[in-house]
């Protein structure tokens, strides 16, 4: 096989990186050019991305980051069909404290588990975790089964129930397999932010390294109370919350 | 012994393939004609590979790429199928498309000529990137929905 | 150990009564192998199940079917583990159903999976973490297990190897229900399945269908067949089954009386047995009314326990008490909402968070394939019956049902 740097290459790939260049939206936040990860490395697992979303921030009625991530991912809605059965990667929630009747916005998405149950139980080994923490599902494998929606503590999978059509090229879904939250690897390997953080206009959710005490996702879960959603399950999830 | 095992072989071999061109004669009337792609990735092998060694080995060099890249977040560009996409599938006049079902399509002009399943396209996107972005339509498949 | 010179034949398989029994099996497995074809087609939406109720009817059937094949290979298990000669004659009978049961189930499943043609995928590619990767195993190994029971059981040159393949089956059938039991109880974020009594549950569970499905496939081999078999014959399977059947309700009753102790599952409880939700109906009705006491009744009953009728009644009852109990169980058990946010009232939800229960309508598709199921299995047993000699002669075993206290 040949170099995959060989600079025969070159124009080509500086051709196709300016088509994907003028493709990247106005308004993208890079976070960090220096966090950009070459093409050609592996992730490894001296990162760990992570989310700190803040409920006190995150406001009633705003579902900015739900209808992002529907378009970035393509999630369509067929009307036609039962509610149920369509994809769902993040959804709001409004939560009211039985005691207090403190009301408490926000979104919920897979929560990138350090011990995903959904690995555990998967017979073939489609839901895995990449070694920077985030949890996908390799559908060329996936069969179906649906274990690891049964055994999901946070119900953050969801099931292609019919036969799609333009799939993002990004983004392939398809019927039969299950699938979640992506976090947005494909922009986090181009160092960008995923599509839900960069759409909420309440800087209610802050992505990150968790492995990097200077990110500004761990200053802040350093300095301020934060909690993960179901804790008493100790999944360590990479998606925490304030203010709940 | 070992003459008559060679003798059955090449006699098996030799019926295989009158029935294989046999096959190949009916119901053939078209040859494949992938579309041409947009550019060269380079002079020397024209594809990323030299064409003879991507007609045989295409297959293979996506899969393991594919798994690289879902995997280990490697994200080069030389055998993601994104970027096949982006090469090979081409507008026609009217500045649409071909659907995946169509023998203008690059990969199944070749894919339904030979009879081999295509699965890739249950799930990843059939149109080059700039399409999605840009809205273009996709010409309607025949009799499908 | 003498075999009492019973002796074995095949089904008599030219009446016209086999033929149609043949065919109506083979219509109801193609109407099955139809509605996984039309499910895969058009993808699980045009089932009644969905991203909140993820396991629906085939799972049901599915289970039923993995469930009765343990425990009805609990006959011969009585026969060569236990030395009760009088199950010899049933012991092959009891090996065919618990193969063709099982593989009636593992049909439905693969069946239902969003990618069955991936099915290679699950043959090759294994996370040894998964209970589900270790019930591949399990069913694959149950199987050959059995085929050799059987084996040893029909070569008499093998007969020094009856009684240990017999203890190795034995054993099998339970590693292999605990393993399906497990496959909800490692459940940890449902509360319905957070729980180690779903194991011996689903064991106690085996039995009773098992023998359930042992009884009216037995009866109706005699009657079809034309075989004589004295009513005596079926007094202890069918003492068995009563015993099994109380087994099964102590097991349900602690499950829901630990549930009570736990203060957080009182809703669960509630919304199970009392709330008035098709789950508390199926539980009081059809799981303990017509599954358990009436069952029990007939069972005991001085005179109609012991008629034909009676026990077919009975057995035919308890199946559809183990349907509505799984039924209860798997699907009543996803219907009760996840807590995600303890303490906290969900308002609204873009995922349905807010629901008292989730409801779930089973599609006719769906019914289908699980009754194509259980139809492969019926098939497959008649089959296995016509070719080999499962079926005791009835003629040889008078010494046995004439004097059944002489031969332990
Ligand atoms: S939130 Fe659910 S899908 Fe996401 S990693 Fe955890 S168990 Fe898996
Ligand atoms: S549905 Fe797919 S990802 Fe989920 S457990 Fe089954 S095979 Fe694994």
């Amino acid at each position: 096989m040949t170099d995959e740097t060989n600079p025969n290459r070159r124009e080509f790939i500086k051709n196709t990186a300016i088509v994907a260049g003028v493709a990247v939206a106005p308004g993208i936040f890079l976070h960090s050019v220096s966090q950009a990860k070459p093409d050609e490395h592996p992730v490894d697992n001296s990162v760990r991305w992570g989310m700190l979303i803040d409920t006190n921030k995150c406001t009633t009625g705003c579902d900015d980051c739900v209808q992002a991530c529907n378009k970035e991912h393509g999630l369509t809605i067929e009307p036609s069909h039962r509610a149920e059965t369509q994809p769902q990667w993040i959804r709001k929630v409004e939560l009211k404290h039985k005691q207090t009747g403190k009301q408490t916005s926000l979104p919920v998405m897979c929560q990138h588990c350090e011990n995903p149950p959904c690995q555990d139980v998967c017979p073939t080994g489609a839901s895995f975790k990449r070694e920077d923490g985030i949890v996908l599902v390799d559908k060329h494998i996936c069969i179906g089964c649906r274990y690891c929606m049964m055994a999901c503590p946070y119900k953050a999978r969801s099931f292609v129930h019919e036969t799609l059509t333009e799939q993002k090229p990004y983004s392939p879904r398809g019927k039969g397999t299950v699938e979640s939250c992506t976090m947005c690897v494909h922009k986090v390997d181009k160092g960008e932010n995923p599509a839900c953080v960069t759409s909420c206009t309440h800087g209610a959710i802050v992505f990150g390294d968790l492995n990097d005490p200077n990110s500004e996702i761990s200053q802040k879960l350093a300095t301020e109370q934060s909690m993960a959603l179901r804790e008493g399950l100790k999944l360590n999830p990479g998606v925490r919350y304030q203010g709940v | 012994m070992r003459y008559w095992l060679t003798t059955l072989g090449l006699l098996f071999g030799l019926a295989l393939s009158v029935v294989v061109v046999a096959g190949d004669d009916e119901g053939k009337s078209w040859i494949p004609s992938p579309p041409k792609a947009k550019q060269a990735a380079n002079e020397q092998t024209q594809c990323v590979e030299p064409v003879d060694v991507m007609r045989r080995m295409h297959g293979s060099y996506l899969k393991h790429h594919r798994d690289k890249t879902m995997y280990l977040g490697i994200r080069t560009k030389q055998y993601s199928l994104v970027q096949c996409i982006n090469c090979h599938v081409t507008e026609n006049e009217q500045g649409e498309y071909p659907s995946i079902q169509s023998r203008n399509h690059f990969c199944n002009s070749c894919h339904e000529y030979a009879a081999v399943k295509l699965d890739c396209f249950q799930c990843h996107a059939t149109r080059p990137e700039e399409a999605y972005e840009n809205q273009v339509p996709m010409v309607k498949p025949e009799g499908h929905h | 150990m003498s075999k009492h010179n019973i002796t074995f034949e095949e089904l008599q398989g030219n009446s016209t009564g086999f033929y149609a029994l043949v065919g109506i099996l083979g219509a109801l497995v193609a109407m099955g192998l139809f509605a996984a074809y039309t499910m895969e087609h058009h993808g699980h939406v045009i089932t009644g199940m969905d991203n909140q109720v993820v396991w629906g009817l085939p799972h049901i059937f599915a289970i039923f079917l993995i469930l009765s094949a343990s425990g009805v290979l609990n006959v011969a298990s009585i026969g060569s583990v236990f030395r009760k000669a009088f199950y010899h004659p049933l012991a092959r009978l009891s090996g065919l159903l618990a193969i063709t049961l099982l593989v009636g189930g593992l049909v439905v499943l693969v069946l239902d999976l969003g990618r069955p043609d991936r099915l290679i995928v699950a043959m090759t590619s294994y996370n040894f973490k998964s209970i589900f990767t270790w019930n591949v195993f399990l069913y694959n190994g149950f199987i050959g297990v059995v085929g050799v029971y059987l084996w040893v059981m029909m070569d008499r040159s093998l007969q020094q190897f009856y009684r240990p393949m017999g203890l190795i089956a034995f054993i099998g059938r339970f590693i292999l229900t605990t393993g399906t039991g497990s496959i909800f109880g490692f459940l940890v974020a449902r509360s319905a399945y957070d729980t180690a009594i779903l194991a011996p549950l689903f064991i106690a569970m085996s039995l009773v269908l098992g023998m359930a499905v042992f009884l009216l496939v037995l009866i109706a081999s005699c009657v079809w067949g034309k075989r004589a078999m004295g009513i005596a014959f079926l007094e202890r399977p069918k003492n068995l089954l009563s015993l099994f059947l109380v087994a099964v309700f102590y097991l349900i009753t602690v499950y829901f009386i630990t549930n009570l102790y736990v203060t957080k599952q009182h809703d669960l409880v509630y919304f199970l047995l009392a709330s008035g939700s098709i789950y508390s109906y199926l539980f009081w009705i059809g799981y303990l009314a017509l599954g358990t006491v009436i069952p029990l009744a007939i069972l005991y009953h001085p005179i109609v326990g012991k008629t034909r009728n009676g026990i077919i009644a009975a057995a035919s009852l308890v199946v559809v008490g183990g349907f509505s109990l799984l039924y209860t169980i798997i699907i009543g058990g996803q219907a009760f909402p996840l807590e995600i946010f303890s303490g906290m009232e969900v308002i609204s939800s873009g995922f349905f968070d807010e629901r008292a229960y989730h409801p779930y309508v089973p599609s006719v598709w769906e019914f289908m394939l699980g009754i194509g199921g259980i139809s492969f299995a019926m098939l497959l047993t008649v089959m296995g019956m016509r070719i080999l000699p499962f079926l005791f002669v009835p003629s040889s075993l008078s010494a046995i049902h004439l004097s059944p206290e002489e031969i332990d």
